[in-house]
């Protein structure tokens, strides 16, 4: 872990984040009986949106995109290059901040919605990503994501509560079904295109690729609990990923009451059973 | 020259007071205000050349007529009070103004009769951190209160022009404000802690009509039990171990100070508007905006969050430091969470005033030296950020005439500058990689080496921030409707005093390791004897992260290129004022109109309240067996 894997992450991550996205359309067209686009369509549609015209509704919207992606690259490269957890995940809801403020400034009702519904799924998935931190760091005693990763031991069995609070917000960062309030990548929604509706061309492709980071980015803090075998890890987090994708064409979307009291019910109580047990054990 | 500087910081604003009290003409108290601010934040910065060098320096100053001056300005004081309780029927302020005077004269007249304090004055690497809050965040609300108050005058025709006391208060405040934090004679420094009380009481109460004098008492009440506490505290400091003197109290076994520090840590949890008592700082809203960002930012409950650190050492590893750090992290997570359902500016800033301070409290209560390094931290960041946003929201009320968070829509296109500032302020009290998050990750760390359960409350309480911080600024960002610009109306004093602290939260947050370096980690080496790690790498990270947020602002300059502005999607056909009105399917021309989430029926004020009153009352309950158990 240095600054060159960092540097990987910032290669790489878009590559591999199109690729899961390709996945996805071909699971989800499966699921649904449809044969689905070809593997690399992520990567043409944001090729093509690219070379379509910048239309905004506000002036500087866009500003605030830009910057949404520009810090989604750095949080995912501080953690790949070993940097501190919680410096990492402040990193992240700097990021998010960033895009639901997008959200506000187009100021129409679609996006002002989703800005809002952004905002509290933020609420909702950050005291667990915060107890991933709280966790590991009571197993191994650094919140430096290079020492977790030598951590000799899987972490998973340390600590499946996180885990599973982990598990249950992974939905909600992927905007999958259920959790998929602020937007959605499938035409799941009412709220037309949710936070990202007043954004086109370029900016969009923008997003795109950020959201691609993001899932490499989440799915490597997953890593992190199964990161004592490396091949052990990529496999479960890839399976992971897929079950996520399955969860989204099983589940209808609920109300936000019910994300965020899910979201924090699972942590505080599974976040509580898993401090408790490694008390106990010492 | 020590004792020059820190006797001057007590007395000159104090002469401020006088001359304001003496002189009531309009005309003189401008410049009057503005001399005494400009002399008291020159006279704090030169609290940073003296050369500590990591140790507490004690002065004697012993005063002949210091003893008498307090003893009869302290009869003043409580006959003035008593006056007024009487006159309001007010049973219990006047019960509390007797019992506390009567025991105080029992106290000079009977066995307290040759106490004696060695040192009477000390000066610290913590009281200089306080002293720099008090002198300039202080004195720059004094001088944005000129400008203020003038327009205030304007808005009020029905309140009688005070201006001259008002501004005379204030100064005393100050001047109260420096004798808590220089001094170690503990009866010394109760005699600053009432004459806060006493300030915060008029100072609330000066708009004089019902709401304001009943929310005054209900300040004073609170504050002259919590004074009580403090008073009984060091009597019996006194009587059991023959010490009036802060620095001696600290070195004594922690089993015969237990109790005494107990019941002043209560006395700092009354005046920081911890749970139960939290109504009083909600309460004190009514006052003009100025004297919020005073009592929030820089005095007050600042005073009552600095004595309960300063006891830190104290509590660290005991049962009673653990119901205190409960307390605080009740309120913490109570506040945060009462912020989501407020529209009043005012009064998310009160509650996320009175969560943060519980953050401190939680980090006196843990005690360890992370702990304290990290309240420590808190307690700079929260005087200027939080200072910063009440005088923000002042002016914008006085400029919109409302301080509804629903109402400031556009106010980026309004009030540019003054809504920019705002943001600064409000990241500064929840975003990466600005102060309070700085300090956030500390707490973070100290719970999980103390106790992980509170670490697990701490990051519940800590989203809840990040969620009605978020919708504020995002409201400030969105245009519903064509704005005008109307920020010509702001003074340039008050303009003055946004700038600085704007410019002082942007500051600390690029010096903040270098601030943590030379002002608070000597303080906690020279207690603990150990040192807080911050790996260089973190603070390249976060030096990195300030960068980038510090350029996003240029990214405007040239914003205009390579878009193209069309209407935004309205699920209609856009008529009139393109992006703001629309056409719907039922005809008629139709205002678009975008509301922000509050989330009352979950997060209701009163229910949430009631909950941390009764659980705060339990645990208060428990701090007092505790104490009671100590001292047998």
């Amino acid at each position: 872990m240095s600054l060159i894997t960092g540097f990987l992450f910032v290669v790489i991550a878009p590559l591999v984040g199109g690729l899961l996205s390709g996945i996805d359309r071909k699971l989800t067209a499966r699921m649904q009986g449809r044969i689905g686009p070809p593997l690399l369509q992520p990567f043409y549609d944001v090729e093509k949106l690219f070379q379509k015209e910048n239309l905004v509704a506000r002036h500087t919207q866009n500003l605030y995109m830009e910057f949404f992606f520009v810090m989604t690259i750095f949080t995912g490269a501080l953690f790949f290059s070993g940097g501190d957890l919680l410096l990492v995940i402040f990193s992240l809801t700097l990021a998010g901040v960033f895009f639901a403020l997008g959200g506000y400034k187009a100021s129409s009702p679609y996006s002002f919605i989703g800005a809002q519904r952004e905002t509290l799924q933020m609420m909702a998935y950050e005291p667990a990503v915060l107890l991933v931190a709280v966790g590991m760091y009571m197993v191994t005693k650094s919140f430096q994501v290079a020492d977790i990763i030598a951590y000799p031991k899987p972490l998973i069995l340390d600590l499946p509560g996180f885990f599973l609070a982990f598990f249950f917000i992974l939905a909600i960062k992927f905007r999958k079904s259920p959790f998929d309030l602020s937007t959605s990548h499938h035409a799941h929604q009412e709220l037309v295109k949710g936070i990202t509706t007043e954004f086109s061309g370029r900016t969009l492709a923008l997003i795109e690729i950020a959201h691609w980071y993001e899932y490499v980015f989440v799915l490597g803090i997953g890593y992190l609990f199964f990161a004592w075998n490396m091949w052990i890890g990529l496999v479960v987090t890839f399976f992971l990923f897929e079950l996520i994708i399955i969860i989204d064409n099983a589940a209808a979307r609920v109300r936000w009451q019910w994300m965020v009291g899910g979201a924090w019910i699972i942590a505080l109580i599974a976040g509580m059973g898993n401090i408790l047990y490694l008390m106990l054990r010492h | 020259m020590l004792f020059q500087l820190l006797s001057f910081l007590i007395i000159f604003p104090l002469c401020i007071a006088a001359l304001a009290f003496i002189n009531r003409k309009a005309s003189a108290f401008a410049p009057l205000v503005y001399t005494g601010a400009g002399m008291l934040i020159l006279a704090s910065l030169m609290l940073l050349s003296i050369p500590l060098g990591g140790k507490t320096v004690m002065i004697p100053a012993h005063i002949t007529w210091a003893e008498p001056v307090i003893l009869i300005s302290e009869i003043a004081i409580s006959a003035f009070l008593l006056f007024l309780a009487l006159k309001r029927k007010d049973i219990v302020v006047s019960s509390l103004v007797v019992a506390s005077a009567g025991l105080l004269f029992w106290f000079y007249f009977g066995p307290g009769h040759a106490a004696h304090a060695e040192n009477n004055l000390f000066l610290d690497p913590f009281s200089v951190i306080m002293g720099l809050i008090v002198g300039m965040i202080g004195s720059l609300i004094a001088v944005y209160a000129v400008g203020y108050m003038k327009d205030f005058c304007k808005h009020h025709r029905e309140i009688p022009d005070r201006r001259p006391v008002f501004f005379g208060i204030i100064f005393l405040f100050l001047s109260a404000m420096f004798g808590v934090c220089f001094s170690n004679n503990l009866f010394w420094l109760f005699f600053f802690w009432e004459i806060t009380t006493v300030c915060s009481f008029l100072l609330i109460g000066y708009k004089g009509d019902e709401p304001s004098v009943k929310n005054a008492f209900g300040a004073l009440r609170w504050n002259m039990l919590g004074g009580l506490a403090f008073l009984v505290g060091i009597i019996y400091l006194y009587m059991s171990t023959g010490t009036v003197e802060l620095d001696k109290a600290l070195q004594l076994p922690k089993a015969v100070v237990l109790l005494p520090v107990v019941l002043i840590s209560f006395a700092g949890m009354t005046k920081s508007a911890q749970l139960p008592f939290s109504s009083w700082l909600v309460g004190a809203m009514v006052a003009p905006t100025p004297v919020s960002a005073l009592l929030h930012s820089s005095t007050m409950v600042k005073a009552g969050v600095y004595i309960v650190l300063k006891f830190a050492p104290v509590l660290e590893g005991t049962l009673a430091g653990f119901v205190v750090a409960l307390i605080g992290i009740l309120t913490f997570l109570m506040g945060s969470f009462i912020c989501i359902s407020q529209t009043d500016a005012k009064k998310v800033l009160a509650y996320s005033t009175i969560a943060n301070l519980g953050l401190i409290i939680l980090c006196a209560g843990v005690g360890t030296y992370e702990a304290v390094w990290a309240g420590i931290l808190l307690i700079i960041f929260h005087a200027i950020a939080k200072g910063l946003l009440f005088l923000c929201v002042g002016v914008v009320e006085h400029t919109i005439g409302s301080r509804r968070i629903e109402d400031m829509s556009g106010l980026i296109m309004r009030m540019p500058r003054v809504s920019v500032m705002m943001q600064v302020g409000i990241a500064g009290m929840f975003l990466a990689p600005f102060g309070m998050l700085i300090s956030k990750w500390a707490v973070l760390k100290a719970l999980l080496d103390y106790n992980p359960f509170l670490a697990l409350f701490l990051v519940f309480g800590s989203s809840a921030t990040l969620f009605f911080w978020v919708k504020w600024i995002g409201k400030l960002l969105v245009i519903d409707r064509p704005y005008q610009k109307l920020e010509a109306k702001v003074s340039k004093d008050q303009m003055f005093a946004l700038g600085t602290l704007t410019v002082l939260t942007i500051l600390m947050c690029g010096f903040f390791s270098h601030v943590a370096n030379t002002m608070i980690e000597p303080y906690v080496f020279m207690i603990y004897g150990k040192q807080m790690e911050m790996s260089a790498g973190n603070v390249t990270t976060m030096g990195i992260m300030l960068t980038m947020v510090a350029l996003f602002p240029f990214s405007f300059l040239d914003s205009s290129r390579k878009v193209k502005i069309t209407d935004a999607y309205l699920a209609g056909a856009n008529t009139g004022e393109r992006s703001h009105q629309f056409t719907s399917s039922l005809g008629g021309v139709k205002d678009m109109a975008l509301k922000n989430y509050y989330l009352e029926d979950h997060f209701p004020e009163a229910r949430l309240m009631g909950l941390g009153v009764g659980l705060a009352i339990l645990l208060c309950v428990a701090l007092a067996v505790i104490g009671g158990v100590g001292c047998l």
